[in-house]
């Protein structure tokens, strides 16, 4: 039970806007002390997973690429690209973003798109330059919107698409902890039962992709 | 067999590319520390599996305390003014979209085609890691194709990633220190504590409220690890299979299946999330901005995965 306190650590330092890094790296010594490890083991846990967990960070390796088209004018080019297509606005870019992703996530294709390789490179400027060309230069404020909404679809379409894969990460997870409690699982089915949320949630983004829209065209009336 | 140390080895190279770049930049007061960070950063991708745990841990703490104490400057390395960008995107048009979409062709078409090689069952690539393989050849391929339409100055795309890297910040070690969290809560017993918690306080008899609090419990402690996969196996095991499965007779594959996507309402909400951190450095959007448009579309869903679970798990 006084593990618990590791994460009473981790939510003070996050309210009191402590630097994450140092917040996390203290939240994980006063578990593991509390929980009756002694500071070298939490020490050589600690680095084993980071170890282990390098795979996350390799999405960085993209930088070089970007970097170079950026300073190329690509995102000047993505801007110019959307802003002649008269029909389009950010709602219904992103909306169409988030059908391509949520679409190829449920086949399997989740390396299709992603924060690093899509939505820095394209979306995010895509969805501002049809920002600008319908709705004239925006503030600081705006372009921080748009381009969390960019993120937000990218997420959004991957978490609400990959359940419905058999042979991806979480199914089969599903289906070992469920067998750790020694119930049997059909993969086919847990994907099958996470249609109806994939419905709902496109629904209800695509909803506020809408709003957005609304909101942005109100914003600039004021 | 190739394995996800071809893609390590790169990315050690980069960082320390990086790393070299940042201690040779005489207009950058702090370019030690920058230098130090994104060295020990590459040191662990270079030689982090001969480590050893305990070294490994103290790299661990060293990034933390030279990113956390607020020591990493910003670098300003030489890149194109937007005049520049204009004329550049005006002469290379649509070809500039060229390397960007390389990079997930390749890498889907890669990870494909690594399944399929192999030689008398040995497989030529690890099955495993096919996937980050195959996004480091992608990365290659655009590389090059960028390299070749472009004709940057030769030290441009190394600069360039310096200048994204310095953007990113400490963050770019997040991701990683909360998988570490995660470990260590493991082992220190949380989810069990949260599990006994839970089974000792709310009451139990109920269907609904069991359903309620599985699913709620979900996002809330997928919040606090950062991760639902590090949720689940907890959740199941208290309430999951007991209760939902075991006593009211629920359809198991329902329960997982919603379980794990009340998760993902809880991972939308977290500040905890490498996939909130990322594209908050690299869009450098303020703190929160990302979660903020995410958590009314959580909020909804998370509700309708909860009548989802109670309609479909205990329907007959």
């Amino acid at each position: 039970m006084m593990s618990l306190l590791g994460v009473l650590v981790l939510l003070a330092g996050l309210a009191a806007r402590r630097n994450p890094l140092l917040v996390v790296s203290a939240a994980a010594l006063v578990a593991g002390l509390a929980g009756g490890l002694n500071a070298i083991t939490v020490l050589a846990a600690l680095g084993k997973a980071f170890n282990d967990a390098r795979y996350i960070s390799i999405a960085f390796l993209i930088v070089p690429v970007i970097g170079l088209l950026e300073r190329s004018g690509l995102q000047v080019r993505a801007r110019e690209e959307v802003s002649r297509l008269r029909a389009l606005t950010v709602g219904r870019l992103l909306l169409g973003y988030l059908a391509l992703r949520q679409v190829t996530a449920s086949l399997g294709l989740l390396s299709l798109g992603g924060q690093a390789v899509m939505v820095r490179p394209l979306v995010a400027p895509m969805a501002e330059g049809v920002a600008e060309a319908r709705l004239g230069p925006g503030d600081a404020a705006r372009c921080a919107l748009i381009r969390a909404h960019a993120a937000a679809a990218d997420n959004i379409g991957a978490f609400f698409g990959e359940d419905i894969f058999v042979a991806l990460g979480s199914v089969l997870l599903i289906q070992a902890v469920f067998q750790q409690n020694h119930i049997a699982l059909d993969p086919l089915r847990v994907a099958f039962f996470a249609i109806p949320t994939a419905v709902v949630a496109f629904v209800v983004h695509a909803a506020r992709l809408v709003d957005l829209d609304r909101a942005l065209r109100k914003d600039i009336r004021r | 067999m190739i394995g996800a140390g071809v893609a390590y080895v790169t990315a050690g190279l980069l960082f320390g590319a990086i790393a070299v770049l940042s201690v040779t930049d005489h207009t950058q007061p702090r370019r030690w520390i920058n230098g130090a960070f994104w060295g020990l950063f590459a040191v662990s991708f270079l030689f982090g599996d001969l480590l050893g745990d305990l070294a490994n841990g103290g790299l661990v703490v060293s990034l933390v305390l030279i990113g956390g104490c607020g020591g990493l400057a910003r670098s300003q390395p030489a890149t194109t003014a937007p005049a520049e960008r204009a004329a550049l995107a005006a002469r290379l048009g649509r070809r500039l979209f060229l390397p960007v979409l390389a990079v997930p062709a390749v890498t889907l078409g890669g990870s494909l085609a690594f399944r399929a090689l192999g030689f008398g069952g040995h497989a030529l690539v690890d099955p495993k890691q096919t996937t980050v393989i195959a996004l480091t050849v992608g990365v290659g391929v655009a590389l090059i194709l960028a390299i070749v339409l472009v004709r940057p100055p030769a030290d441009a795309p190394l600069q360039e990633a310096r200048r994204l890297m310095d953007s990113v910040g400490w963050a770019a070690i997040l991701p990683q220190l909360l998988a570490a969290l995660g470990s260590v809560f493991a082992l220190a017993g949380v989810g069990r504590a949260v599990g006994a918690l839970v089974g000792h306080w709310l009451p139990l008899d109920d269907r609904l409220a069991v359903v309620a609090v599985y699913g709620l419990g979900m996002a809330l402690f997928t919040m606090i690890m950062g991760n639902a996969f590090a949720a689940l196996p907890v959740m199941v095991a208290a309430l999951g299979a007991p209760l939902l499965v075991g006593r009211f007779g629920g359809d198991a594959a329902v329960i997982g299946a919603l379980g794990m996507l009340c998760g993902y309402c809880g991972t939308l909400m977290t500040p905890m999330a490498s996939h909130n951190i990322i594209p908050t450095a690299l869009l450098g959007l303020p703190p929160g901005a990302v979660i903020r448009v995410q958590a009314p579309t959580a909020i909804l869903v998370l509700v309708a995965n909860l009548a989802i679970m109670d309609i479909l798990a205990f329907r007959r």
